[in-house]
């Protein structure tokens, strides 16, 4: 009897208050970040987060990383393919030959491999610098834009390593597109 | 830049032990102190209503079977709320009650520590599930664990004492390590952009003109105790790969740290009991210089690429990237693989089913060890089991009645150690076998081949060792893995926390032998030799058949 009181205080300490508690004090000081780093448009309106990654498959927009969930942020996960799947490696194969079709002297060597992988969590916002400036050519064919201005928006929406050492440098593909979007306009 | 960064983070690591271990001796060494001022409030709250006035030194038996029932009120707890779930409050998603077979695996799950997830988070669980069940299971299932550390280490260090009172142990270990610490980074996590909010799913209306539905909720409040107390389970399906979870180099640091720390400091709390520091630092140079081995061969085997795509003609300058993510690249994910699966949290980065062969042997074999750091509590357990061993080998070798810590190692100890070291590959190899006898289990691989064998072997693996962390692809919500899962972990927890308990408790009562000549010493280089050659050599023999099967065939064949 004892232990059925004591495990009920636990549960509503652990379960209940804790995670209520936490909520107010991180709704109040850090309102943003704890609604989920939302970008708001000119009305208002939510057009996505900063932290999670959104389906480009227009050609005048920079695109994002394989998401065999097509970036449902209503889900997450991958297909988990092996290294040695046979789907997998079609699919690598289905992109490489996609690309030669936009660029038909492409070297394969040249492609980075972020563009035609699947991402872990299918929602990976970021892309690295290679994989954003290997799409230059292709969004100057189609916006107009200078290649010497993507140049610079793909530096504006760079991130570096945290602190300088953690993790690599990436670039945010919709906060790119929403300033590509903003030119093109 | 890749070596620096990880060089770095286990730095840290250690220049945290000390400190931290000081910390986790002060609390449980039940003599009064500074903490008590700031938290003895609450507990003395907490004993009152539960009606603990006094709190008596408890035998070992007493201290299991209070462990025992204790958990099992809660997994009774927890159980009803899966099963109604839907008409419960705090339910904007209008999740529906939980199949019964799941709710099962789910609650022995989080009860153990496992963390293993049959259900996606999105789609399987309310928010009220989340917090009251989910979140309250990682407070107490890592305190759980942590209190049997404690009593072994009372048990094995102490001269005839006791190994004290588990509802004590249980309270300190919330309410003076795992709550404030949660708290804390909770807020640290928040200000780096994880999200805590009860509001419901955020519809967004995307460049391209379509709608996102973005699932959120209180994420961070689960994230730091999912790590802190070596849990694992997500908030998310992708778990710590999902950027809400983990949304930046430095929350993924942080994820490291926070799990790691607890297990490492354990090995100074030890050697603060065993009042002999050295052999805190014999434990943890041991379960260290395994983990830069192991890291160092997931690293390289990542940054590598896949030879598969290689052959393709392509460049591997990024490493192997199928299911990493851009911000954590090689470094962070493979940093974030080995510790995951050393201190058996089984929080994920990076899909571990895609990591290429070499790369996934690691998690595997470490959750086979069972004890590079291990889980809150367990895992420093584990080792000191090994560390008995290794020492009952040693006294074998050159006919001399094997101590250790002054204390004198009988046939009864090594009995229960023997039960304790058998019954996890047992528990690992022989579902695995099974599964490949019935359809059911062969019908959830989603990887052909040599891949399919790791697939189910690491499944089991993960619910032994109570890592959780899974090959993903593997179609494992069906009622037989449901339910052999479930058993599994419920073997891998209790078997060896028993067994481990009753040796502490035999250990207690014996004489304490003087320190002579002639004793061998435990605290020196040389043990650390030993005890590393022991548990390659025992984890070799028992899993280097079947992962000749699986992985190494793997990397053999793709090459």
């Amino acid at each position: 009897m004892k232990t059925i009181r004591f495990c009920l205080l636990i549960v509503f300490i652990c379960g209940i208050i804790y995670p209520l508690a936490t909520t107010g004090i991180a709704q109040l000081i850090f309102p943003k970040q704890a609604n989920g780093s939302l970008i708001l448009n000119k009305d208002h309106k939510v057009v996505g987060s900063e932290l999670i990654g959104q389906s480009f498959t227009s050609p005048k927009y920079f695109h994002g990383r394989i998401s065999s969930i097509d970036n449902d942020a209503a889900a997450s996960g991958s297909n988990n393919y092996a290294p040695s799947n046979k789907e997998m490696l079609k699919r690598v194969d289905d992109s490489i030959d996609a690309l030669k079709r936009e660029n038909p002297k492409l070297n394969v060597n040249k492609i980075p491999l972020d563009l035609i992988t699947n991402s872990g969590s299918g929602l990976d916002p970021d892309i690295s610098i290679q994989a954003a400036e290997f799409q230059i050519p292709r969004i100057v064919k189609e916006t107009g834009i200078s290649e010497q201005k993507l140049r610079q928006l793909i530096k504006k929406n760079t991130a570096d390593r945290s602190l300088g050492i953690f993790g690599e440098q990436r670039v945010n593909v919709l906060q790119l597109n929403l300033d590509v979007e903003e030119i093109a306009r | 830049m890749d070596i620096l960064q990880m060089l770095v983070v286990i730095l840290i690591v250690i220049l945290l032990v000390k400190p931290l271990g000081t910390y986790l001796y002060h609390v449980f060494s039940n003599e009064s102190n500074k903490t008590d001022k700031w938290f003895g409030w609450l507990e003395r709250v907490i004993y009152k209503l539960a009606g603990f006035k006094e709190r008596r030194h408890m035998s070992w038996k007493k201290y299991v079977v209070s462990l025992i029932l204790m958990n099992a009120v809660l997994v009774a707890i927890g159980f009803l709320l899966f099963l109604f779930q839907g008409s419960l409050i705090l339910n904007p998603s209008k999740i529906k009650d939980m199949e019964p077979t799941l709710a099962f695996n789910t609650i022995v799950s989080f009860m153990t520590n496992t963390n293993l997830q049959h259900y996606s988070g999105e789609t399987g669980l309310s928010y009220f599930s989340q917090m009251a069940v989910i979140i309250m299971m990682m407070f107490t299932s890592a305190a759980t664990g942590l209190a049997v550390a404690i009593a072994f280490i009372r048990g094995i260090t102490s001269k005839g004492e006791t190994i004290g009172n588990f509802f004590e142990d249980f309270t300190k270990a919330i309410t003076r390590i795992l709550l404030p610490l949660s708290i804390i980074m909770t807020i640290v996590l928040v200000g780096l952009k994880v999200p805590q909010t009860l509001g419901p799913t955020i519809h967004a209306a995307t460049l391209e003109g379509n709608i996102q539905n973005i699932t959120i909720g209180p994420v961070a409040a689960l994230e730091s105790i999912k790590h802190l107390g070596t849990n694992g389970g997500g908030f998310f399906g992708a778990n710590s790969s999902h950027p809400f979870e983990n949304p930046s180099p430095i929350t993924n640091v942080l994820e490291i740290m926070m799990m790691w720390c607890i297990p490492a400091s354990l090995t100074y709390t030890f050697g603060k009991f065993a009042k002999n520091q050295k052999q805190g630092w014999v434990i943890f140079s041991s379960m260290l210089i395994l983990f830069v081995g192991f890291l160092a061969l997931v690293y390289y085997s990542e940054s590598q690429g896949n030879p598969a795509l290689n052959a393709m003609g392509l460049n591997h300058y990024q490493g192997s990237m199928e299911g990493k993510e851009v911000r954590f690249g090689i470094a962070q994910s493979s940093l974030f693989t080995t510790v995951t699966t050393a201190a058996t949290t089984g929080s994920v980065n990076n899909m571990h089913d895609t990591l290429t062969p070499l790369g996934c042997l690691v998690p595997l074999a470490l959750m086979m060890l069972n004890l590079v750091f291990g889980g809150d509590g367990v895992g420093l357990v584990n080792m000191l089991m090994y560390a008995i061993l290794a020492v009952f080998l040693c006294g074998l070798l050159v006919g001399r009645t094997p101590e250790f810590l002054g204390k004198k190692i009988e046939p009864k100890e090594m009995k229960l150690i023997t039960i304790a070291l058998l019954a996890h590959p047992f528990i690992i190899l022989l579902p695995t076998a099974i599964a490949f006898l019935t359809e059911l289990g062969k019908g959830a691989i989603s990887n052909p081949g040599f891949h399919g064998i790791s697939q189910v072997l690491y499944e089991y693996t993960s619910s032994a060792a109570n890592n959780g962390s899974g090959f993903e692809g593997l179609g494992d919500n069906t009622s037989f893995w449901n339910i052999s899962t479930g058993i599994v972990m419920f073997l891998g927890r209790y078997i060896s926390m028993i067994a481990l308990l009753g040796v502490a408790g035999s250990l207690l009562k014996k004489q304490w032998v003087p320190e002579n000549m002639g004793t061998f010493r435990t605290d020196n280089g040389l043990f650390i030799g030993i005890l590393v050659g022991v548990v390659l050599i025992i984890g070799a023999l028992t899993f280097l058949p079947v992962l000749a099967l699986g992985p190494i065939a793997e990397y053999l064949s793709i090459r």
